[in-house]
């Protein structure tokens, strides 16, 4: 009883990658066992933690509320595309660590995705407007006030480089 | 190298790999040959099991092996054993029934294990524990502690059939009753401390494989404490030597108490993988998590404070029922007894304390420690009196504090700690200040004109934490010591790597070490390397709980540093041909004093691994050294902390406006982690005040609050930004003069705020609001009271 295979092509962050895959797999199972990119999390499977958050054209999804033959033909960003090519951090991704905004790291890579989405969309959000983009991300160990923190000096230092 | 490293707020060494996704969770390893387990649950809160069958599941496609409590028996697995031994009031052991890693003929709680699927993938093996059939014999359960002790319950294990656990008790009964019967006044509460579920945001996960060739088993598990999984897994359950076992905890995503434990899937894993011969990883669903990690909390306590007529506190009385579960975890016993009842003399000069605790099996998953174990239970217990006794005596909460603090130092408390240091006035004083007290009439006024009521409220806690001298704790029950090991090993080059028998589940401790050992070594950060979280790579530890970390962890550092350092002397002198004697060293420079002779840190390990020009007569090459560090008293970390809600009559929702705390955790490292790790205790501890309540149908034992939907962990727009300063007492008795700081704010926070809605409502006849102080009961509690009033 084997399962039926779809042809999926999706471009991961820049790199498109073909797959055969079953109507039931996940995108975040496909992301984390097929592609090994394991810095996307899973949190609760239905879709309240957050933390295994992607951008789906540039929009922030979950992973786990997806099947991976919804992404077919779309772009989708893991953590893993967040920093330069050569590995240097981007202005959010920096701006975490000066204001400490991660501790255990598991809630990580959906929160800084959440903090993209949200800086893309508005470049200077309010901390309530930053409160709220993150409201859908549970973080049990920093209580987000340096989450918070962290987006904001992130939204500031882009605000400068783009002056 | 001259500015200091301890104070300094260094960024975290460990950030970039978790910022570019390249941490390493138990769930990320997937090992050669890997298949997946799926364990089959109880639906029913209790049932006898009459039969199991495992035909179909065993044919499914991609299963390798189906196991069941008889599998488990025949293998000779034993139960999960439980590492503090409780003695009850009549001098008996406490009840340890069995627990089994797979069911045996009984299930006890919604979620206990009762067989286990391996397949080549995580699905196949899902789909087929769908296919394992068990028959069960439904019983009666029960799921309040109270009601598990009355005449007729029903009874979980043949060996307590009250499904009483110990009756336990501190204190000189007949003392405190006397000073009651003195009293001027006396201020009683009856309150629920409620039952919290953990959930730390990585589910538990484990991966066991046996290699054939070391004959040798490696699990990698989510875990707190890799060597106490090790000592527990292979002494008390599989009988295999400790050798033969590696435990590899590697990044771990959050733990907050619940991966500290044992767990029967790390065991089942392990086992099944021999029999397999392939590794077997199982990873939670948050369902599972929900279910089966030990939950925290679920007191129900009547307490009682007896006061001269100036407020004075002259005796306690607190009689407590704790839930344990269905089955003794891990260190479940020492939760509400030792961690509990030693802290009910708070920062006061309560003369006389008797306490009892009785403690329940129930149909429920296994309750143990959570963050602040046992001490936010007795804080809750200590400022919820103290803050009801001087609105009831009409004195201000802060006089009724000040007119019982503890001022002298060391002090001996009346139920068996003793304080080394503290001063509780200066973080009371720093808060009021902070917070704007003075300000609050009209901030309160300017609220009533809005409809809205504002409340402050105060908590001023203390905790025991850099658990524990090992002798003390052997004396009250405990099977292990509590010692912690580290280890220093300096590179021919000067850099070092350090490996330390603590944890580290996003408390930062490969940059607060690292400051450390830099500190005292002259080396920057970048040249010392922190290891955790391996059996195969650190020489021993007992691992991170309690807020030990810094405190015990950092000591045995400190310990082996000044090793290095004695030996580095001896090198030191003989490079400079001088008398040992002679040689002082500071921070990475050995000098011969009243001399310009110096020789850096970096010469002396170098000369240490080239010993061309050394002391061979005298000492060994190279520059290694380990050392154990077994703590001489706790420390007593304490705070005061001030909270201000906003209630809203019409809908009983809670808003809190400011949060301010001042904290005493003695010397600071790292400043910067220090506050992430209060934010989150804060966080944690307002989650329980408002939001967080673990439910069980009173029926049918299941679970009621089993995701994220249903039980609510705070999130970023239901907190403040918090006010946060520290006063500083140096811990007396480590080098480093470190108290701890993880778990503060979560034992701290629930009075805080429990005490400002009270305050907000105490006008209109509310005494007491149960936690979680939900809108909805808020506002019941409004309604009953304007009821009464009408």
């Amino acid at each position: 009883m084997s399962e039926a295979l779809y042809p999926i092509t999706v471009e991961v962050n820049g790199v498109q990658r073909t797959a055969q895959v079953p109507a039931r797999l996940s995108l975040v199972d496909w992301l984390r066992d097929e592609l090994r990119l394991t810095g996307t999390h899973v949190g609760c499977e239905h879709g309240v933690c957050g933390a295994c958050s992607i951008l789906l054209d540039g929009e922030a999804v979950r992973a786990c509320l997806m099947y991976a033959v919804q992404a077919d033909a779309h772009r989708v960003t893991t953590v893993e595309g967040l920093a330069a090519p050569d590995g240097g951090l981007s202005v959010l991704q920096d701006s975490f660590c000066e204001a400490h905004g991660l501790q255990c790291g598991y809630c990580t890579s959906g929160m800084l995705v959440a903090a993209q989405a949200l800086l893309d969309a508005n470049p200077r959000p309010s901390d309530d407007e930053i409160r709220a983009a993150i409201g859908g991300n549970l973080c049990r160990c920093t209580g987000y006030q340096q989450i918070v923190e962290a987006i904001r000096l992130a939204a500031e230092r882009l605000q400068e480089k783009r002056a | 190298m001259s500015a200091s490293l301890i104070g300094a707020r260094v960024q975290r060494k460990e950030d970039y790999r978790f910022l570019t996704g390249a941490g390493q969770y138990t769930d990320d390893v997937i090992l050669p040959h890997q298949s997946y387990a799926a364990f089959v649950r109880s639906p029913h809160a209790h049932a006898t099991i009459k039969s199991i069958k495992t035909d179909k599941a065993k044919k499914a496609p991609g299963v390798l092996g189906v196991y069941t409590g008889e599998d488990a028996a025949a293998a000779k697995l034993g139960g999960l054993p439980c590492g503090w031994l409780i003695t009850d009031v009549n001098g008996q052991p406490m009840k340890e029934p069995p627990h089994p890693v797979l069911a045996q003929g009984k299930v006890r709680y919604v979620g206990d294990q009762v067989a286990v699927v391996v397949a080549e993938t995580a699905e196949q093996a899902r789909d087929a524990a769908e296919l394992v059939e068990v028959n069960y014999d439904v019983l009666p359960a029960v799921v309040d502690a109270a009601k598990a002790t009355q005449k007729g319950a029903p009874a979980l294990h043949e060996i307590a059939p009250d499904n009483t656990c110990y009756v336990w008790a501190l204190g000189d009964k007949a003392a405190v009753d006397a000073a009651f019967a003195k009293a001027a006044h006396v201020t009683k509460l009856e309150f629920v401390n409620n039952r919290l579920i953990p959930n730390a945001i990585e589910p538990r996960a484990a991966n066991g494989s046996y290699n054939r060739a070391e004959d040798g088993y490696t699990l990698y598990v989510a875990n707190q404490n890799p060597h106490v999984e090790r000592l527990l897994m292979t002494a008390f359950v599989m009988g295999l030597p400790e050798h033969k076992v590696r435990v590899v905890a590697p990044d771990v995503g959050g733990g907050f108490g619940s991966k500290i434990f044992l767990y029967p899937e790390d065991v089942v894993v392990t086992w099944a993988s021999r029999q397999l011969g392939r590794p077997v990883k199982w990873t939670a669903e948050r369902s599972e998590s929900f279910l089966t990690d030990a939950h925290g909390r679920d007191h129900h306590t009547i307490a009682e404070m007896a006061m001269d007529k100036d407020g004075k506190f002259v005796g306690m009385r607190v009689h407590t029922t704790a839930n344990l579960g269905a089955y003794l975890s891990t260190f479940a016993s020492a939760v509400p007894t030792i961690l509990y009842a030693t802290l009910l003399s708070g920062q006061y000069t309560t003369p006389l304390i008797y306490c009892e605790v009785k403690a329940v099996f129930t149909n429920t998953a296994p309750v143990d420690a959570l963050r602040g174990a046992g001490r936010p239970e007795a804080t809750y217990v200590v400022e919820r009196l103290v803050e009801t006794a001087a609105r009831e005596m009409k004195l201000d909460p802060t006089e009724i504090r000040r007119r019982n603090f503890v001022r002298q130092f060391p002090y001996q408390t009346a139920v068996a700690l003793q304080y080394d240091t503290g001063n509780y006035e200066a973080t009371l004083d720093a808060a009021l200040k902070m917070a704007d007290v003075a300000g609050f009439a009209k901030r309160k006024e300017e609220a009533a004109k809005r409809g809205k009521l504002r409340g402050l409220g105060y908590a001023a806690y203390i905790e025991a934490c850099g658990i524990a001298p090992s002798a003390v704790a052997g004396s009250l029950g405990a099977r292990a010591g509590l010692f912690e090991a580290g280890e220093i090993r300096v590179h021919p080059t000067g850099s070092v790597t350090v490996f330390t028998g603590s944890h580290s589940h996003g408390q930062g401790h490969e940059t607060t070490f690292a400051q450390v050992v830099a500190d005292r070594l002259g080396l920057s950060v970048e040249n010392v390397d922190i290891v955790h979280g391996d059996t195969s790579k650190v020489l021993f530890g007992m691992g991170t709980y309690g807020s030990r970390s810094i405190a015990v962890g950092g000591t045995a550092i400190m310990k082996a540093l000044d090793k290095i350092i004695d030996k580095g002397k001896k090198i030191a002198a003989h490079l400079m041909e001088a008398s040992e004697g002679d040689v002082e060293y500071d921070k990475g420079i050995f000098k011969v004093s009243g001399t310009d002779k110096q020789k850096a840190f970096g010469e002396i390990a170098f000369a240490a691994y080239v010993p061309h020009n050394y002391p061979h007569d005298k000492l060994e090459p190279g520059l290694n050294e380990n050392a154990f560090y077994d703590p001489s008293n706790f420390t007593f970390p304490a705070g005061s902390y001030v909270c201000e809600v906003e209630i809203d009559p019409d809908t009983g929702q809670t808003k809190i406006v400011n949060f301010t705390a001042v904290d005493d955790f003695g010397k600071i490292i790292n400043p910067m982690i220090v506050e992430g790790q209060v934010h989150g205790g804060l966080t944690h501890g307002i989650g329980q005040a408002l939001t967080e309540g673990c439910r069980y149908d009173p029926d049918s034992g299941q679970l009621v609050t089993g995701s994220f939907t249903d039980y609510c962990i705070p999130r970023a727009d239901d907190v403040p930004s918090y006010q946060l300063d520290t006063r500083e007492t140096p811990c007396t008795h480590n080098p480093l003069g470190v108290k701890g700081c993880g778990e503060a704010g979560a034992i701290g926070a629930p009075a805080a705020v429990m005490n400002a809605i009270t305050d907000a409502l105490w006008s209109m006849g509310v005494k007491d609001v149960p936690m979680p102080a939900t809108a909805q009961t808020v506002w019941k509690a409004i309604q009953n009271a304007s009821k009464k009033a009408a």
